[in-house]
């Protein structure tokens, strides 16, 4: 689909970023000398003449005010940027400015020294703390107590396509092509802070390799292209930022460490639930994952307490990465069920069985719906789980030793408000629907069609769907697994108003905006999606490699759409579950405050051959207190429990019990 | 990128005669690891050499060995009916080495002249005494999940991260070179060398000195031979470590010789030499490989992230000598 605005590339200049090479202190110098000499190099662009940011604005977005100040806060931060004619001229700029400094010591990492804090709320505004009945006294009454620490490491978000932007300032307006999963949020965030008014910033996102929530929001470099824009009206400004430099601009997930205390009765029944979080943010813009808001809610017991401490420190700010909170804290949620399993005897799924909640544990709220345990039968039937040995250790087929896990999988379903949708009647009985819908790879313009066509009661072929246009109106991210339901509610609110308005045989011309209307019933219900993933592990029993060679998710994720695009989103959720669990891990250098396997080289996701067979099948059902199509979202549940899944399993295979991630070989080399 | 000049030579001599006479000028082969190399920054030459149009690419089998023209590519070489009969572990090892798209563009040549991927090499911002003489190493006490074992030096701990050149070194093969003053024969085992004080130099090549063949004496180890590559992934991942071993037993099933060679553990493809002595004339059940992997490994060093790799080249060269016992390669 072409954007409204048309190609804005026709004599593009290139830009290219010059990044900090301390962690902390101020930029003394900024010598463009050879870099302005160097033929094809237009400007460069610095603190010193970088376009005024954020005047008027309260506490503005620190992550946006880019060449405001010599401060430097993170080491890799955008300290000048270079304009070219070329690329290649770009980057040889880039190369040739000298940055000086004033260092100051950084904080880059924590350990058991570090100040920690609790924050006021976690991601995005839960409670960081929870507290119900006696954990302390349960657990020291308690017949069976697991008590083990879980980490999972730095994760970053590395969608095939980097970030990108192309932004034409027209001496009025500042049109923007952004690789993003919410247009009109990067308008709303720019807008301000450059002075002009949200309608003055155009954003489109027409076509968008992936994000996993790293374009959930405007980061660094797209602002640095607003400004780099501004300084050369009329020249529309290109800028790619390069793999190595998405490892400290456009987000990632902090790691973090989970104590978990779980008591129970010898028959596995828990009395206790804690879970105690340690993880980071930066100093200066606060991201708090919300890694045990899942355990508030996945299982019964008298007595549960979580806490979220966050180390402040001096680094680049983290921010959404697939399933937030649920991934990691599911992670050591379901390895230390696995452990409170083997320690009672207890087949894992019985385990689960006889925890399940009545109510939210949390808030006392019926669900909307829960079949988690009809998730875990469906797949123990698929997975052939009764033939599964009890024992670890117990199954070798030729070099490899063999297990099989399981771990539940949960995500809370959301309908952001604040979108509209506008329909329009054309000739020959066809209909544009216009709604801010993004779509990264996930199909979306397709589920916004059907969900369209539906609600209009004509054939999708009648629907002319516009969309990934700031200038649409208010509308939220693709992310949150929150994009079809939120957008969708929108559209059928729109459609609906629409042919009580028009009727069923409009005149050309006639138009209908609305924006969804609230579910009351959804206030008075724990809305939350589950599923349960199962995983085979074969370690090899000399070099202790591991393949995953059968993975397996059924989940209850409300009414599917689209079988096709709802199929690919929880096996996208599956793979990218398995390469947490088996290879992503991001090593910040403590010396230098920069991660430092930076590349697809040194951070490795899963490739072709680390994926086996893999499937996805879900529970047919409806959710109306949700939202009116019956959808809950899908887009990030299939990360959750993957990890614990395969760890679980590469346990039964061995007997060895791997509490960090990635789950690698040396585990198990012998 | 630095702007440079291209050539592209019409026969070797004129290739080498470009490059010796240039102290900035390089070679180009199939640019797998050099073109990332210009976009990084890691190296700007001034002048680029390009080999890929000079022939060079052919196989050529006699009765006593195979000669492999510089610019056979990876792909095409590891896929030869010759080599996968008479060098098995030779075509094992290509094929674990990158994706099938890099191997259609590497050339043997290039392969063996591939740089190491420490991190610090590759990040230029952060010093490295390889990428720049006298600035320091940045992965001793740094991210050391792939760092050296062996022969590493104060002043270097990278690998080597062919998979080729470990095959090589343990078959036996030889290395033909062109240089200014014509052409020189290296041992396979002498292309690379050990960092000591000038990490920067990875190999015992002169500056215009330029690779045009490879060749690899035929025997009845080269011929019962298997490479073994452990790694964090299944496929397109650099060695954890790797083992390339060649096995000639007598009739009563005692070694008569064996090659064994490593990878992932050192600056150069580690020739094992002292475990080939240990294990000539012994069976080689999994107890004698292990024991004589630990006559190699003493001397290792390792720290906390890599300590790991002892017990995974003990394991994975005992796997690699129980593949050739059962008759696999």
């Amino acid at each position: 689909m072409e954007h409204r605005e048309g190609a804005l590339g026709k004599d593009a200049l290139t830009l290219w970023l010059v990044q900090s090479t301390i962690a902390r202190g101020r930029v003394l110098d900024v010598d463009a000398e050879a870099a302005l000499a160097h033929p094809g190099v237009v400007s460069v662009l610095d603190h010193t003449n970088a376009p005024i940011l954020g005047q008027g604005v309260d506490e503005p977005d620190l992550e946006l005010m880019v060449l405001q100040s010599t401060e430097v806060r993170f080491r890799g931060q955008v300290v000048a940027a270079v304009l070219a004619e070329s690329a290649e001229a770009a980057r040889e700029g880039a190369a040739l400015v000298r940055v000086s400094y004033a260092e100051q010591d950084a904080e880059v990492e924590f350990g058991p020294d570090t100040t920690l804090e609790i924050p006021d709320k976690v991601n995005p505004d839960y409670d960081a703390t929870s507290d119900d009945g006696d954990v302390d006294a349960a657990l020291a009454q308690a017949e069976v107590v697991v008590d083990q620490t879980y980490r999972t490491p730095y994760e970053h978000n590395n969608p095939l396509e980097p970030h990108a932007t192309t932004a034409l300032w027209d001496g009025e307006r500042l049109r923007l092509v952004e690789a993003s999963q919410g247009p009109y949020a990067v308008a709303s965030s720019l807008a301000p802070l450059l002075g002009l008014d949200v309608a003055d910033v155009v954003v489109t996102s027409p076509y968008v390799g992936g994000g996993f929530g790293s374009k959930g929001m405007a980061h660094a470099p797209a602002m640095t292209a607003a400004l780099a824009a501004i300084t050369a009206p009329r020249r529309p400004v290109r800028l790619a930022v390069t793999r190595q430099q998405m490892f400290a601009l456009t987000g990632y997930r902090t790691r973090t460490v989970s104590h978990f205390r779980l008591g129970a009765r010898p028959d596995g029944v828990l009395v206790a639930i804690d879970h105690d979080v340690v993880e980071q943010t930066s100093r200066w813009k606060e991201f708090a994952e919300q890694t045990a808001t899942s355990t508030r809610t996945m299982y019964a017991a008298e007595n549960r307490r979580t806490v979220h401490r966050l180390a402040r420190l001096d680094v680049a700010v983290p921010s959404f990465m697939r399933a937030p909170g649920e991934m990691p804290g599911m992670f050591a949620h379901e390895v230390a069920m696995d452990e409170l399993a083997v320690a009672c005897g207890v087949d894992p799924i019985v385990l689960r069985e006889r925890n399940e909640p009545t109510v939210d544990p949390e808030t006392g709220k019926p669900f909307s719906r829960r079949r988690l345990v009809e998730c875990l039968q469906r797949g123990a039937e698929l997975f052939d789980w009764a033939e599964r040995p009890d024992d670890a250790r117990s199954r070798a087929d030729g070099v490899w030793w063999v297990g099989t896990g399981v771990a539940s999988s949960t995500y809370p379903a959301k309908v952001m408000p604040a979108n509209q949708a506008t329909v329009t009647s054309c000739e020959a009985g066809e209909y544009r629907v216009e709604v801010g819908a993004v779509d990264i790879g996930t199909g979306s313009r397709t589920a916004m069609k059907q969900i369209a066509a539906d609600a209009l009661g004509v054939d999708p072929s009648c629907v002319q769907l516009e969309m990934a246009d700031s200038s649409i109106g208010p509308a939220t991210v693709a992310g949150g697994s929150s994009g079809t339901a939120s957008w969708g509610a929108a559209v059928v609110a729109a459609a609906q108003l629409f042919r009580a308005d028009h009727g069923d045989s409009p005149d050309p011309g006639l138009q209908t905006t609305a924006s969804a209307a609230d579910i009351p019933a959804a206030e008075d219900h724990a809305l939350h999606s589950f599923g349960a993933i199962f995983a085979e592990v074969r370690v090899h029993r000399w070099t202790g490699e591991l393949r995953v060679p059968r993975l397996l998710g059924v989940f209850s994720a409300g009414r599917i759409v689209n079988p096709v695009l709802a199929r690919s989103q929880f096996y996208g959720g599956l793979i990218m579950g398995l390469s947490s669990g088996l290879h992503e891990d991001s090593y910040r250098d403590p010396r230098f405050g920069h991660v430092v396997t930076q590349d697809l080289a040194s951070y490795h996701v899963a490739a072709h051959a680390d994926i086996g067979d893999v499937r996805a099948e879900w529970l047919d059902e409806e959710d109306f207190v949700v939202s009116p199509m019956g959808t809950r979202g899908l887009g990030e549940i299939g990360i959750v429990g993957t990890a614990a899944a395969i760890a679980n399993a590469a346990f039964h295979a061995t007997g060895v019990r791997v509490r960090s991630l990635p789950v690698t070989a040396d585990s198990f080399v012998s | 990128m630095r702007p440079f000049a291209y050539h592209r030579p019409a026969d070797p001599a004129e290739a080498v005669a470009l490059v010796a006479a240039d102290p900035a000028a390089s070679f180009l082969g199939g640019g797998t690891n050099l073109v990332d190399h210009l976009k990084l920054g890691v190296t700007r030459p001034g002048t680029l050499v390009d080999v890929t149009g000079l022939g060079l690419d052919t196989v050529e089998q006699t009765d006593a060995s195979l000669r492999i023209g510089t610019n056979v590519r990876n792909s095409d070489l590891a896929a030869h009916p010759a080599l996968r009969a008479g060098w098995p572990a030779v075509s094992r090892a290509l094929l674990a080495g990158a994706s099938g798209q890099i191997r259609n563009q590497a050339t043997t040549g290039g392969n063996l002249l591939q740089r190491t991927r420490c991190v610090y090499f590759q990040d230029v911002t952060t010093p490295c005494n390889k990428r720049e003489s006298g600035s320091g190493c940045s992965a001793i006490g740094g991210y050391g999940r792939y760092n050296a074992v062996l022969g590493a030096s104060g002043q270097c701990v990278a690998t080597h991260p062919s998979d080729l050149a470990v095959a090589l070194a343990a078959l036996d093969a030889v290395v033909v070179v062109l240089g200014p003053d014509g052409e020189r024969r290296i041992p396979a085992t002498e292309l690379h060398r050990l960092p000591e004080e000038h990490p920067e130099h990875d190999t015992t090549l002169r500056h215009g000195e330029l690779i045009t063949a490879v060749e690899l004496p035929s025997s009845p180890l080269a011929a019962r031979s298997t490479y073994q590559k452990a790694r964090d992934r299944a496929s397109y991942a650099f060695a954890l470590v790797s083992a390339a071993v060649g096995l000639d037993l007598d009739e009563d099933g005692t070694v008569r010789d064996v090659r064994i060679a490593w990878g992932g553990v050192a600056h150069k493809p580690w020739r094992a030499t002292r475990a080939e002595d240990a294990l000539r004339g012994e069976q080689p059940t999994e107890d004698a490989v292990r024991a004589a992997v630990d006559i190699e490994l003493t001397g290792a060093n390792t720290d906390d992230q890599s300590a790991y790799k002892l017990p995974m080249v003990r394991a994975t060269t005992t796997y690699a000598v129980h593949r050739l016992l059962e008759g696999s390669r």
